[in-house]
């Protein structure tokens, strides 16, 4: 079986594994980073999103080799040093989940969404976290979430 | 004999049979040093064994475990628990450490279903919790932890008629409260039931029939066994393998399954011609007759209602992971029936259920889907078969296949209508089941029937059970009688209607929508509706504005103001989450839910093709939570999803004129549209 080498929450990997299988298994099965979900398999829903070079990607229709060279954050990467992230700590201050299955996916979409557009508008939230699904579903709460995550992350700016 | 003699207690207790308490007191450190109180809290029903049992854990090091048989599945029973143990036991919600769904420790609370964990277990907690704390007060040591280890000598006698805590004295609960341990959910680290892993573990797949129905005429397990690391099995109708990996587990199944030789079993029956399909599958019927409602005096209606079959389609799908050691068995796996999964368990393998162990880590989401175990019997003979413990997750094509449905119904209801009153009724559901059946407005002459029909597609429990099926035809009709009598479907509901909290409801949602003037406007493309009910004790009304778009016909739900009282509410935060769950659930089976099927297969089974809502398919959401402090609390996970479709197929016909009879209503839509 061919090896892949890439980074996974900044550590170097290198798994052996066939080139048709998914990342989210590699993550979850080899690696035993088990805070990325699965859902559908069909990259309909979102709760496998992992960021990929940054990007939100659906690690279920990922193929390892796709993965190869490449550095992935999965949920348990994303808070560093100095604790959880703005959008952690905001989905904890809403209780943006009820059975948090899909809320890793939705931490990390979200993440990247305020990496794009710092300060999103309502309209911006929901068109750019639609690929996610909550069956809960706590979109309403996910949606204030996001909006405190981003005061968060202009304080945390503004006092660096 | 000295105060504190042991034997002396167990005297009293023989002595004193009317006490509402029966302590057994227990010294296992399985949770840490302490002490285990195990408190009845029905009496009566203890008696013949059969009591609701809570069990407290006093710890050395200050905690207090509960400990119960119900189970988190995002509904918030954690929290539930947590806070009212804190509040009876007058220790801080940090100090609670709560146990779920362990059937090696807690006890067999049943299942979690029906909003049975507010009315009835949160009573029970509370009581054991008051009745340890006025131990605590008798013994005269400080703190729980003190008397856990003085060495559990409980002198004093032992409280009857606790008090609780009266709500006007309450500080935890009451106000909203977040999920203990919820930061693992943030942080990737919570482990749900597909979560779980053991050493040597393998990951299996099971190979499915072709069709429902078809049975398993041959098949080599060679070409599996062929592969490397690979377990399979056959063993009756079961066949699976299990692998070092999942991929490989299943590329194992796919080797072996193409050359199985099925039964055909290619059943007719489709989600085109199901409603005929039942109504020619008749079972028996309960028919409850009150007068004479086929002899009412004044203009007879008459409507069919229909709604489709539709999934639970939880995001974690069925998962467990089994391990066999010394002829026991253990489960981790998502469900709200522990213990029934349990028996499930030790009858498929004829073990002692003693022997078996079941685990019920908080799950992802359930919805009334997960009252059954299959994946863990199906995890379990893989286990055994390769001697290594044996994760199962079943896919989400599986799940759409082969869990159960929320029941299809078709309805049937007429009425007769004189003076802008109803004076007979009639309301018969053919299959979805009888959950709501009865008119909750005041009616002279009625008949009430639940039909059972053979159901093509397996039938099982969903949020609110049939009432979602009953409230929506029952109020949809009452929407055409009102349009019948020339009357406000307001005023011609509050006409009908006696129970002061229904119409509580209804009038606060009615007022905070603006109703009275909205329903007057005319705008082109717009529909405001109505829809009020009663399931399980609590009342629920909304008011919904739909938009139809002119050139495709869809229904957008543009705004919904809903009002709901549930009791005394316990925890409002969650109530509040419980309540949007509810609404956007129901707007899913409302708007475009529908499992369809053909040749015994479900034929959209993937998210791609069964539409869930997402976030474009938000309304603006208002809430009107009444508080009740003078009632009990009522369970709230499934009541509040009665209103929305009946509320959404009035607005249809306000924009539109026409009525709009089936769910989801995207079909009903369509068909307008194709003819
Ligand atoms: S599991 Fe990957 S998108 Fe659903
Ligand atoms: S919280 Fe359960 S799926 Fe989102």
């Amino acid at each position: 079986m061919p090896v892949y080498r890439f980074t996974v929450n900044g550590r170097p990997h290198s798994v052996d594994a066939p080139a048709s299988r998914p990342l989210l298994e590699v993550l979850r099965e080899d690696l035993d980073l088990t805070g990325t979900k699965y859902g559908c398999g069909e990259g309909q829903c979102r709760a496998c999103t992992v960021l990929i070079d940054g990007r939100p990607s659906a690690s279920c229709v990922t193929p390892v080799r796709n993965a190869a060279g490449r550095n992935v954050t999965t949920i348990e990467g994303l808070a560093g040093a100095g604790g959880l992230t703005p959008v952690q700590r905001a989905f904890l201050e809403q209780q943006a989940f009820q059975c948090g299955y899909c809320t890793p996916g939705m931490v990390l979409g979200a993440a990247a969404l305020l990496e794009r557009t710092p300060s999103p508008s309502e309209e911006q939230i929901r068109e750019g976290l639609n690929g996610h699904i909550c069956r809960c579903t706590g979109y309403p709460r996910i949606v204030e979430a996001v909006q405190l995550a981003a005061r968060l992350s202009k304080e945390a700016k503004s006092d660096d | 004999m000295t105060e504190s003699d042991p034997r002396q207690e167990l005297d009293r207790f023989e002595l004193r049979e009317a006490d509402p308490y029966h302590f057994e007191l227990d010294r296992r450190e399985f949770l840490g040093a302490g002490l285990l109180l195990t408190l009845f809290v029905a009496p009566e029903a203890a008696a013949q064994g059969s009591g609701i049992e809570a069990r407290l854990h006093l710890g050395e090091d200050g905690t207090v475990t509960v400990l119960s048989g119900k189970i988190e599945e995002g509904q918030g029973a954690r929290a539930e628990i947590a806070m009212a143990a804190a509040e009876e036991l007058g220790v801080t919600l940090a100090e609670v450490r709560v146990v779920l769904g362990d059937t090696g420790r807690v006890p067999n609370d049943g299942i979690t279903a029906g909003s049975r964990t507010t009315p009835s277990t949160i009573p029970a907690v509370r009581r054991a919790c008051a009745a340890a704390r006025s131990i605590l007060t008798q013994s005269g040591h400080k703190s729980y932890a003190e008397m856990a280890k003085s060495g559990a000598k409980i002198a004093g006698s032992t409280p009857e008629n606790v008090a609780l805590k009266p709500v006007p004295e309450w500080r935890i609960l009451g106000k909203s409260q977040p999920r203990p341990d919820s930061e693992g959910l943030v942080t990737g680290e919570h482990k749900f039931p597909s979560d779980i892993r053991r050493p040597g573990m393998l990951y299996g797949a099971v190979l499915r029939p072709p069709s429902y129905g078809a049975k398993l005429e041959s098949l080599d397990l060679a070409p599996a066994r062929k592969m490397a690391g690979v377990v399979a099995v056959r063993d009756g109708e079961f066949a699976g393998c299990a692998a070092p990996t999942s991929f490989e587990a299943r590329q194992a199944v796919e080797a072996m399954g193409g050359g199985a030789r099925w039964s055909s079993s290619k059943s007719a029956t489709s989600s085109e011609n199901l409603y005929e399909y039942l109504k020619r599958h008749q079972g028996r019927v309960r028919d409850n007759l009150k007068g004479e409602p086929a002899a009412a005096a004044g203009k007879r209606l008459k409507a069919e209602y229909r709604c489709a079959y539709i999934q639970h389609a939880p995001m974690e799908p069925r998962a467990a992971v089994a391990e066999w050691e010394d002829g026991r068995l253990t489960v981790w796996t998502g469900t709200s029936n522990p213990f029934s999964v349990r028996d499930a368990l030790a009858r498929a393998f004829s073990l002692n259920p003693a022997l078996v162990r079941v685990f019920v880590p908080d799950f992802g989401g359930g919805f009334g889907g997960k009252h059954t175990g299959e994946a863990a019997i199906e995890a379990a003979r893989l286990a055994k078969e390769a001697g290594k413990p044996v994760s199962l997750r079943w896919t989400r094509a599986e799940e759409f296949a082969w869990a159960y449905f929320r029941p299809a119904a078709l309805i049937e209801v007429e009425a007769a209508l004189e003076g802008g009153r109803i004076t007979g009724w009639d309301f018969a559901n053919f299959n979805s089941g009888a959950a709501a059946l009865e008119s909750p407005y005041r009616l002279a002459h009625t008949r009430h029937r639940y039909v059972e029909c053979e159901s093509p597609l397996r039938p099982g429990s969903y949020r609110a059970l049939a009432s979602t099926a009953n409230n929506f035809a029952r109020e949809a009709f009452m929407d055409e009688l009102a349009a019948e009598a020339g009357q406000d479907p307001l005023e011609f509901r509050l006409a009908h209607l006696e129970n002061e909290r229904i119409r509580a409801v209804l009038e606060a949602a009615a007022e905070r929508f603006g109703w009275r003037k909205r329903v007057a406007e005319k705008r082109p493309g717009r529909g405001v509706g109505l829809a009020c009910g009663t399931e399980k004790n609590s009342v629920v009304a909304a008011c919904a504005e739909v938009e139809i778009d002119a050139k495709t016909g869809a229904v957008r739900l543009v705004e919904i103001v809903q009002a709901y009282e549930c009791g005394k509410i316990l925890n409002p935060g969650n109530l509040r989450q419980q309540v949007e769950g509810c609404i956007l659930m129901g707007l899913g089976a409302a708007l475009r839910e529908r499992i369809e099927f053909a040749g015994g297969q479900v034929t959209n089974g993937s998210f791609a093709r069964y539409r869930v809502p997402r976030f474009a398919d938000v309304p603006k959401i208002e809430l009107v939570l009444l508080d009740r402090p003078d009632l009990e609390p009522i369970g709230a996970g499934e009541t509040p999803i009665l209103v929305v479709a009946p509320a959404m197929a009035n607005a249809y016909f306000h924009a539109t004129g026409q009525r709009a009879r089936t769910l989801p209503l995207a079909a009903e839509t369509a068909q307008v549209r194709r003819g």
